[in-house]
């Protein structure tokens, strides 16, 4: 085969693009900054170096409080998701129960945070639908009582919205690095020791899986102490965490403000790496520990056993609740007429909100699809690219790559994305859907190939060998072998590509100046009115648009090989 | 790539559209035609952004101008993108047609030359607008010099339901009492959320001994003029809704409060918001509103077109139909918008006047009478230093 070298083929120059494309913007950023930061890029010109933005940041009532703010939630929030998916896998895989949990949070996965947020709000508060349900008959509450429980200034509400939105997350990513750890040999060989099910699979298979899952909880732990839009609904006020505080003084007609601004983003990204070193020490320690209590014997049978098992599966089914019911909240609300606590439903039902919005909804809706579609299948493109140069190179991506894949996902957006905007004002570019899109990207990316990364490896060369012992050129077997065979898995990536892209809204905010309203930018917006017949339609067909496509790859491969069940398992 | 270099390149090649002419009206009408408007408007509230899409549906029809509103969680935002470009030097093509405005953003963009201007009084609609009876050219204290055109009359009343208040109190020092004895059932929208902003100053007009002094810059007295005002913050906090660890971000989340059963009050800077939230399920139907015994703060909202306006002449046909009679009409309906005319009714012609005689009010709203005359806002210079000293002394919850 004379044609199968990278080089020659071009493939070669696919991995060297998404590089480009994904630590362009992310450099970019950076340098915009740092250098406001330090005295530079000054309105007006002119200016060295300067302390001056550090002296601003910490002269801010409540700094430190926020700074500790926002550590607290991330690190608290993301040992909390790990800690109930790791009980749930570790007590009931394989189970029945297990399925049932599993399908019942998978799709919750594509539910944008924001939306997931908002319901969130609307069934905790003290007016909420929690206390309307038990309001009076079992309360005795005629009127919610005055209790501090959303937006409490100890950040406790965010860590729960926090761990909800985040154990989906780890829990897929858990099972999908499970196969590798062989959990059902490891766990015989526990269980034969005497183990209960729940101890035993923690300290002989976790390990393992902890291992491949380590670059995703350091993403989940970043986003916990940076994020700006689960912080916006559901963090404190007095003072806010800090990068919604970065955020105000960024949207300052001050422009002096934007060096403040850069200044504060450096003490995230300061933040997140202590909170990741913090991380570190820790996953240190549980070994350390893991370890004496593997020498001292602790088996953990029998109750104990069940304990665990019982909290697991209550914890992570509190969590699916919590998400689902705050978006059957927001439905009920998007046709709800008169609501009033302590009513547990609607005095009537009508369609005068769908009339109102929907079609500025449907709208918005298609904009937001047409680039989350566009963002999709440029990614995928270009992750295919990398998969089939890896393969063609017949070297698997190392550890370099991985964490370039992983920059834009571990280094806090409200850190970089300031930056980027400063500096696309600055080339002129500052307008329309191209610099969106490619905002986009930087975060699509990633996880397109997490997402697809794992099949494309897995699956079966020999099919290759065949293909090329039949005369098929390389290309060949991509394009009628390889890919028809991993339609599913395709599809599914490309569903993953869009629920990123429509989820995305610093990116789109900050990229678009605003020009370019999502669904996810049009729903924050609408929030901040309180309006929450109108939040509950933007945030139903904010979820309905990141749902979709899943709900197509799931169909369509069925549908297309209806007559060929092989291949939807190859 | 054929068709996005073609684009490109004709893109660069049109000439940069000279600043139109205010005064030549029938050349900005022929250059308006065809032009999209963004106007960047605060998008939280779903009556004015219904107001907002009529009035797009309207500019398209009769003047053919596309008009976008781009919604703001702060009008801060849009201002901050001005200010980007012009740092950056993009001087013309600019993001932003048209803000809604007043106030310190008016200020600050006015001061630093980010405007388009002067420009109102040579609108057609200008001869309807009642420049001796409302405070129409001077905003906060700042002379607009026509650089801003006004839409709207707001002024603060307060909501209260009227079947678990039916006495509301009427004054700072009333209200003081009424919190102590309703502890957690009062709150206000969290500074520096402008309505939050205007409660702290509509309570300083009512303490401070001599309100004259607020209409200077803030100077050296500063800190004995507002001493009232802290001192009342520092009684009232603690029965404040949620001991005043938390509040609403914004002044529309207080009446999903009150409609929750959360708190009792809530201030509001539109007369006719109460009536609009009652016909949206949004309040009860025994929500009403007063003004304070000494009067309430009032002030205009205004339209201001950036210096690199993309669309300078579309975003004057935008501002010119606001002042329309039909526009100000619909806006003073209250099941729409609710907000005071600009207009003068003795300028109007007979069919025009008897069409705003005949409005009805709506069950929640004031009537000009019982509102009464609107006093003037502080100079600008107050609110921001407020502003930081309450994100000081109350921004950090203890």
């Amino acid at each position: 085969m004379p044609n199968n070298t990278p080089s020659k083929t071009g493939w070669g120059i696919v991995p060297l693009v998404t590089i480009a494309l994904l630590l362009g913007p992310v450099t970019a950023g950076m340098i915009g900054t740092i250098l406001p930061a330090f005295g530079g890029l000054r309105p007006g010109g002119g200016g060295g170096f300067s302390l001056q933005a550090w002296r601003e940041v910490a002269a801010t009532p409540g700094l430190g409080t926020s700074a500790w703010l926002s550590l607290k939630t991330g690190l608290i929030s993301t040992f909390g998701a790990i800690f109930i998916s790791l009980l749930l896998v570790a007590g009931w895989h394989g189970t029945r129960a297990f399925r049932a949990v599993e399908q019942a949070l998978s799709p919750l996965l594509a539910v944008p945070h924001v939306t997931a947020a908002l319901g969130l709000a609307f069934l905790m508060a003290p007016s909420g639908w929690l206390a309307r349900l038990g309001s009076p008959w079992a309360t005795g509450w005629q009127r919610p009582p005055d209790l501090l429980i959303l937006q409490d200034p100890g950040g406790w509400s965010l860590i729960a919205g926090l761990i909800a939105k985040e154990t989906p997350f780890l829990l897929l990513m858990m099972l999908a690095a499970l196969p590798q750890a062989r959990p059902a040999e490891r766990l015989q060989v526990a269980l034969a020791a005497g183990y209960g099910r729940v101890t035993g699979w923690i300290f002989a298979v976790f390990p393992n899986v902890y291992a491949q899952l380590r670059l995703p909880v350091y993403a989940v732990l970043a986003y916990g102490i940076s994020n700006v839009d689960v912080a916006l609904v559901l963090g404190p006020s007095t003072p806010s965490m800090l990068s919604v505080q970065i955020l105000r003084w960024m949207s300052d007609p001050d422009l002096a403000l934007r060096a403040p601004a850069a200044a504060a983003a450096l003490l995230q990204l300061g933040l997140v790496i202590i909170g990741l070193a913090l991380w570190r020490l820790a996953e240190a320690a549980c070994g350390t520990i893991g370890r004496r209590l593997l020498w001292r014997g602790i088996r953990g049978a029998n109750r104990r056993d069940d304990l665990a098992r019982g909290i697991g599966l209550t914890l992570s089914i509190a969590a699916a609740l919590a998400v689902i019911g705050g978006l059957v909240g927001h439905l009920l609300w998007s046709f709800a007429g008169r609501w009033r606590f302590p009513d547990a439903l609607p005095e009537s039902l009508r369609l005068r909100t769908w009339a109102r919005h929907g079609q500025e909804i449907i709208d918005v809706s298609a904009g937001t699809l047409a680039l989350a579609f566009a963002a999709a299948l440029i990614a995928l493109v270009l992750v295919i690219g990398c998969l089939e140069a890896e393969h063609r190179r017949g070297r698997v991506m190392g550890r370099g790559g991985l964490l370039v894949l992983y920059m834009p996902l571990i280094l806090p957006q409200i850190t970089f994305l300031p930056g980027l905007q400063i500096l696309l004002l600055q080339t002129g570019a500052s307008m329309g859907w191209l610099p969106v899109l490619i905002a986009h990207l930087v975060f699509v990316l990633p996880y397109v190939f997490l997402s697809l990364a794992g099949p494309y490896r897995a699956w079966d060369a020999r099919y290759a060998t065949l293909g090329a012992a039949l005369n098929a050129s390389p290309d060949r077997v991509l394009w009628q072998l390889r890919l028809p065979m991993l339609l599913g898995s395709v599809l599914t990536a490309l569903a993953v590509g869009m629920a990123v892209s429509v989820g995305q809204f610093l990116p789109t905010l900050l990229a678009s100046g605003g020009r370019l309203p999502t669904l996810t930018t049009e729903a924050l917006a609408i929030a901040s009115g309180g309006d929450r017949r109108a939040i509950g339609a933007w945030a139903a067909a904010l979820t309905l648009a990141a749902l979709m496509p899943f709900v197509i790859a799931v169909l369509l491969p069925r549908v297309t090989y209806r007559n060929r069940r092989g291949v939807l398992d190859g | 790539m054929k068709k996005l270099a073609l684009a490109a390149s004709l893109a660069l090649a049109a000439p940069a559209a000279a600043d139109p002419n205010p005064a030549d009206w029938p050349a900005v009408l022929a250059e308006a035609k065809g032009q999209t408007v963004y106007w960047n408007a605060w998008g939280g509230s779903t009556t004015t952004n219904d107001f907002i899409a009529w009035i797009g549906s309207r500019v398209a029809e009769d003047y053919g101008v596309t008009l976008e509103h781009v919604k703001l969680t702060d009008t801060a935002d849009a201002v901050s993108r001005v200010v980007a470009e012009q740092a950056a030097g993009t001087d013309e093509g600019g993001a932003v047609d048209m803000i809604w405005i007043n106030g310190a953003n008016f200020a600050a963009m006015k001061d630093a030359d980010l405007l388009f201007g002067p420009y109102a009084a040579a609108l057609p609609n200008w001869q309807f607008v009642d420049t001796e009876g409302k405070s129409v050219e001077v905003d906060f204290t700042v002379p607009t010099e026509g650089f801003e055109s006004p839409w709207a009359m707001a002024q603060v009343v307060f909501i209260h339901d009227s079947e678990t208040v039916p006495e509301p109190p009427k004054s700072a020092e009333a209200l003081k009492a009424w919190i102590a004895a309703n502890p957690g059932r009062f709150t206000y929208p969290q500074p520096p959320d402008f309505l939050g902003t205007t409660f702290l100053k509509q309570m300083l007009v009512e303490l401070v001994e001599d309100p004259g002094l607020l209409q200077s810059p803030a100077n050296d007295s500063y800190d004995e003029v507002t001493a009232p005002l802290w001192n009342w913050l520092d009684e009232v906090t603690p029965a404040l809704w949620r001991s005043g660890k938390a509040y609403p971000q914004t002044g529309p989340r207080q009446l999903q409060l009150i409609n929750d059963g959360e708190v009792d009050l809530a201030i509001s800077f539109s007369p006719g918001e109460a009536t609009a939230a009652i016909a949206n399920d949004q309040l009860p139907e025994s929500a009403r509103t007063y003004v304070l015994d000494g009067g309430t703060i009032g002030n205009a909202s205004y339209v201001a077109i950036p210096y690199n306006a993309n669309a300078k002449a579309g975003a004057m046909v935008v501002a010119n139909f606001l002042l329309s009679p039909e526009a100000q009409l619909r806006a003073q309906t209250p099941d729409i918008l609710g907000y005071g005319t600009v207009l003068a009714m003795d300028k109007l012609d007979a069919a025009d006047r008897a069409a705003f005689d005949t409005l009805e009010l709506g069950i929640a709203t004031l009537s000009p009478a019982e509102l009464g005359t609107a006093l003037p806002e502080p100079h600008p210079s107050w609110m921001t230093r407020i502003q930081a000293d309450w994100a000081e002394r109350f921004g950090v919850a203890k």
